[in-house]
């Protein structure tokens, strides 16, 4: 079975000096050198913490474990863990281990038994996290869950192929855990599994984190106040506030659990995390947004009130207090400033006990300096050391009404380390519990080097790692979301947009293709000249106007004079009749676009269409004319074409920008003009939406022309991209934007009802698109 | 009609100077010069130049002009009687007529026609067709026109033309710094001047956002009506709410933020 075992001397013959240990290694009856080498300590811990009854539950499952043919990694785990996952679930963890064991035996008989290895290896760190049987049996059921829907489904072979994820999922359990309630984790797996069930590669890439969208999901499912869910307050914060415009650039907290980074601040801008937790402290609850700002604020300060001092002579203790005497001066001022922002650094400043350092064993410094800290900024402290008095009074004395100074700071700073020096300051074991207060940054502006120290190291590091990229020749994609129907949630960053400019053809065909259609052009123009903004509208019937309307005037007159009551109304006024309109005409080119217009079942040609024509030659005739029609109009409004080839990549082609004329450079970008892959439409019309919504017309029209359904190759579900393209028209909405669409397929009626309302028509007779998109237009912004 | 009483500034406004303002304004009156007053909105324009009116000694008249106006409201129109039509004179008519300051405040929301009009008022001639009756009227020597203008707020449309601003010597307004402005705040409400200090604070994290979500930050008439209300025992935290953040946005970021700052002013 497994190979390299066999070999081994059987260790069952292994014996104990502890009689209850021997008698258990016998009961065991295992072969494993392995097993046996550790055995006794195991027991050593078992029996310390495992009522009888509870033993020999241990040393049952234990058999169990040792039976099942994956060698001696699960038992080993299974034995080792148990008492911390018994521990964490203390109290009921009867009903823990037949659940736990349970899992084992599903595991077993399927096709995963490979699982159980790192199930039972992570067991002991998820109930460590957990705390609770019933938490834990949240998680063997998400566990097996997941085993169950991507077990075998594979190119559709039965119950043949072991999940690809599981066990990628249980090693990572800890640190899915650490950030996610169990709650998040099971939307994390759902996610996971309804997006990649058919991908084994992709399937393991998301629950091993390695790809994009696992991070993004997870970081969407997370607990606290996400960064990005408040940057722009933060932004407006900072702005508002403290007259800072500084970029603010989160760093993950959940990908770098070693560091533990803090916020900073260098060239490049304001470093805060990526998630803050509220905080529930004994002096009130602080939301993630204060604590963001009470972050921001503290830089501000900063970068407002510090100036930097050459470190090289100062050691590692003058600099630490020089750093929280010159945090508390710019603290200070804050408060100043804005006197409600005490309450908040108050809250998330430790309190330390004044008896909680033993200076006998341990450093110090550090926690006095945290009472000092608060004492600075709360009058109510409740210390009483005299020396604390004693600088506390000085720090206010320093400061007075002004300003004071980094460098009055960093004397006050190195008076206090001599004054309160101790021998014990220099022991290793430093005290930290309840010194860290993590609202203020890491203090590296502060600190000038004039030689290279160990120092340096830390702190050029995450300078580097953040370096610009070299500057990049193509524009990046964008990324949008799409919505899931089934799910009712937002895929984040699910579909990449390339926009670039479409390539050039002749513009004299565009010329051509007009002189076509001049008979038609002229029959535009007379209702365009109806339509067009005419500087004075004369408005009769007005009791208030500009000027006397003699006619009325007259008869008013008259019928004053005959006693009958006249008409007040006898002046008339005018109205300039502005128009403020954006409109952005949105093509899509795909493949379906090559089609033939007489081709089509049911269609006859009509005057307008040459036989043989396709469906992009007529689309090129009608947007043409509709451009010049616009044109006329004076309305400012732009051209674009879409196509996509899976999510990853979808097509933004630019034909007209807003700022451009209509003239030969957009004639010949609409001259050529070609069709090929598929129709991914909210992406696209997302992307078409977000220059729109930058506009300042007061009326903004999206002109979506689609030829069929939205599709795309790597969709098969029916209906998910027309519920994003709904989801996306929506969204567009909310901004302001009116999107309409004139649908060149005849049978279009049931999508587009779905997706665009009200707004859309389906054109009957391709062949008259030249003459129905133009008027079309010009009846939708009468 | 044109009684020249009524349009006097009786009793003495409180202006606060912001600059050298006072005397530049008599200068340009001393010459008939047309003055074109600039700023936001709530800055104390129109209490400028009831001010000057005050000191002059001259009448004032005031249109407040808005989107549906047009040359006639300024003119004047014909009306009509038991005998027929009667001419009414227009503000700006009676204005040149009687020897008043003729304040036009928010020019450019008129239609732009109207703009056409004040053209010959404003340059050598000092004269005002009447058009429709038929009578050319020379300003009366006294006569001065003033007009304000907020740049940037309203749409591109909304523009005054080269031609028009081009007749104007000009005052920039904007809100003045924050000494004085609590001063004005102080003086107008009764209320402290540290409790004004901390409202022009709060006012002042508001016009650090203009261009980024606002249009226009909190104006001093705004601050004025937030001490009002404190003076009348409104606890301070809901009358900046209510008379300084709801009305200039419904950004709800932004009115998270501004109610953070007005949270954070008062400890
Ligand atoms: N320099 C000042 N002296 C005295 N009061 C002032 C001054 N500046 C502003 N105020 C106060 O602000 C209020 C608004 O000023 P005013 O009405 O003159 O604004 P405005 O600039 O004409 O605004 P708008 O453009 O909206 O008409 C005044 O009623 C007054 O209370
Ligand atoms: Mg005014």
């Amino acid at each position: 079975m497994v190979t390299g075992v066999r070999q081994v001397p059987d260790a069952r013959g292994r014996s104990y000096a502890h009689p209850q240990v021997q008698a258990a290694w016998q009961a065991l009856d295992c072969g494993f050198a392995a097993v046996a080498d550790v055995f006794e300590e195991c027991m050593n811990a078992a029996l310390a913490s495992f009522s009888k009854p509870q033993l020999d539950a241990y040393l049952e499952a234990a058999r169990v474990i040792g039976k099942l043919g994956r060698g001696p990694e699960p038992l080993l785990a299974f034995l080792e863990e148990w008492p911390t996952v018994a521990a964490a679930a203390s109290g009921d963890q009867e009903p823990l281990l037949p659940q736990v064991m349970g899992t084992i035996r599903v595991m077993q008989k399927s096709p995963n038994s490979k699982a159980i290895t790192p199930f039972l290896q992570t067991l002991a760190a998820v109930a460590r996290r957990l705390q609770s049987a019933e938490q834990i049996e949240v998680y063997l059921d998400i566990a097996l869950n997941l085993m169950a829907r991507t077990t075998g489904s594979i190119h559709g072979h039965h119950t043949t192929f072991p999940s690809p994820g599981l066990p990628h999922f249980l090693e990572q359990a800890p640190r899915l855990l650490s950030l996610l309630s169990t709650a998040g984790l099971r939307n994390w797996t759902d996610y996971g599994i309804r997006n990649y069930a058919n991908h084994p590669e992709r399937q393991i890439d998301y629950f091993s984190l390695q790809s994009a969208d696992s991070h993004a999901v997870l970081q969407r499912e997370r607990h606290g106040t996400l960064f990005a869910d408040v940057e722009r307050k933060l932004d407006l914060y900072l702005r508002a506030l403290w007259r800072d415009a500084e970029q603010l650039v989160p760093y993950s907290t959940a990908f770098d659990e070693l560091r533990k980074p803090i916020p900073y601040f260098d060239k490049l801008g304001m470093r805060v995390p990526d998630v803050f937790d509220d905080v529930q402290g004994p002096r009130g609850a602080i939301g993630g947004l204060e604590r963001y700002r009470a972050v921001l604020a503290h830089m501000a300060g900063h970068r407002r009130w510090s100036s930097s001092i050459i470190a090289d002579n100062y050691s590692p203790f003058q600099r630490m207090a020089v750093e929280f005497f010159e945090d508390c001066r710019i603290e200070t001022l804050l408060i100043r400033e804005y006197p409600g922002l005490r309450r908040i650094f108050l809250a998330l400043h430790p309190l330390p006990g004044e008896a909680e350092c033993d200076p006998e064993t341990t450093s110090c410094l550090r926690h006095r300096l945290a009472m000092l800290s608060y004492a600075l900024l709360d009058p109510q402290h409740p210390y009483t050391n005299p020396q604390l008095l004693e600088f506390t009074a000085r720090f206010h004395e320093t400061l007075g009404e002004g300003t004071s100074s980094t460098r009055e700071m960093a004397d006050l700073a190195l008076s206090y380390v001599a004054r309160t020096r101790r021998q014990s300051d220099q022991f290793a074991k430093v005290h930290f519990d309840n010194t860290v207060i993590d609202y203020r940054d890491d203090n590296r502006h502060l600190w000038q080097y004039i030689e290279d120290s160990d120092d340096e190291e830390f702190f050029d590091d995450p300078v580097k790692q953040n370096k610009k990229p070299a500057e990049v020749l193509s524009l990046p994609p964008r990324r949008y979301p799409e919505w899931d129907y089934q799910s009712q949630t937002y895929r984040p960053d699910w579909a990449s947009v390339y926009e670039a400019l479409h390539p050039s053809g002749n513009a004299a065909d565009i010329d051509r293709l007009l002189e076509k259609h001049a008979a038609l052009a002229r029959h535009l123009k007379r209702l365009l000249d109806l339509l067009k903004p005419q500087d004075k509208v004369r408005i009769r019937y007005q009791e208030e106007g500009s000027d006397l309307d003699l006619d009325i005037a007259i008869s008013s007159l008259i019928d004053y004079k005959c006693g009958v009551a006249p008409d007040p109304r006898i002046n008339m006024s005018h109205r300039t009749d502005g128009r403020s309109i954006d409109v952005l005409l949105l093509l899509d080119l795909s493949e379906s676009l090559n089609g033939q217009v007489g081709g089509q079942v049911g269609q006859k040609v009509g005057a307008g269409g040459t036989a043989g024509q396709t469906i992009l030659e007529l689309s090129q005739e009608a947007v043409s004319l509709l451009a010049w029609a616009i044109d006329c109009l004076g309305d400012a409004y732009a051209i674009a074409g879409f196509r996509s080839n899976t999510r990853h990549e979808v097509r933004y082609q630019h034909i007209k920008g807003f700022s451009e004329r209509w003239d030969d450079t957009v004639k010949a970008r609409l001259a050529a003009m070609e069709a090929g892959w598929s129709t991914r439409m909210g992406a696209a019309l997302r992307h078409a939406g977000h220059y729109l919504a930058a506009r300042p017309a007061e009326k903004k029209i999206l002109l979506l022309l689609p030829d069929g359904e939205p599709a795309d190759i790597d969709v098969t579900e029916p209906g998910h991209l027309r519920s994003d393209a709904r989801k996306a028209v929506e969204e567009l909405a909310a901004k302001g934007v009116t999107t309409f669409c004139l649908s060149l397929d005849p049978n279009a009626d049931e999508y587009v009802r779905d997706i665009f309302g009200k707004r859309w028509r389906v054109l009957d007779r391709i062949e008259r698109l030249p003459e129905t998109l133009p008027s079309l237009y010009m009846e939708l912004t009468r | 009609m044109s009684n020249k009483e009524q349009y006097l500034v009786r009793t003495e406004p409180f202006y606060q100077a912001q600059g050298r303002e006072v005397i530049l304004y008599e200068a340009a009156y001393a010459a008939r010069l047309p003055v074109m007053l600039k700023g936001p909105t709530g800055c104390g324009k129109s209490r400028f130049v009831e001010y000057m009116a005050w000191k002059l000694g001259k009448p004032l008249i005031t249109v407040a002009c808005n989107e549906d106006m047009t040359a006639s409201d300024l003119v004047g129109r014909y009306l009509l009687d038991a005998n027929g039509t009667r001419w009414l004179d227009g503000p700006l008519t009676t204005a040149a007529r009687m020897g008043a300051i003729c304040y036009l405040d928010e020019i450019v929301e008129a239609r732009q026609d109207t703009t056409v009009v004040i053209h010959p008022l404003t340059d050598h001639r000092r004269t005002l067709p009447l058009d429709k009756k038929g009578e050319l009227i020379e300003a009366h020597p006294d006569f001065q026109l003033v007009i304000s203008y907020t740049p940037g707020y309203q749409s591109l449309m909304k523009d005054l033309k080269q031609s028009t601003k081009q007749r104007f010597t000009a005052f920039d307004f904007d809100y003045p710094e924050a000494a004085l402005e609590t001063q004005i705040v102080a003086q107008e409400s009764g209320l402290d001047a540290a409790t004004a200090a901390t409202l022009i604070k709060i006012a002042q994290t508001a016009r650090n956002l203009k261009g980024h979500g606002l249009d226009e930050g909190i104006s001093t008439r705004l601050v004025v009506y937030a001490a009002t209300l404190i003076k009348r025992g409104v606890p301070p935290q809901d009358a900046c709410r209510m008379a300084m953040v709801r009305p200039i946005t419904d950004d709800a970021d932004i009115r998270a933020t501004l109610d953070h700052a007005v949270d954070a002013s008062f400890a």
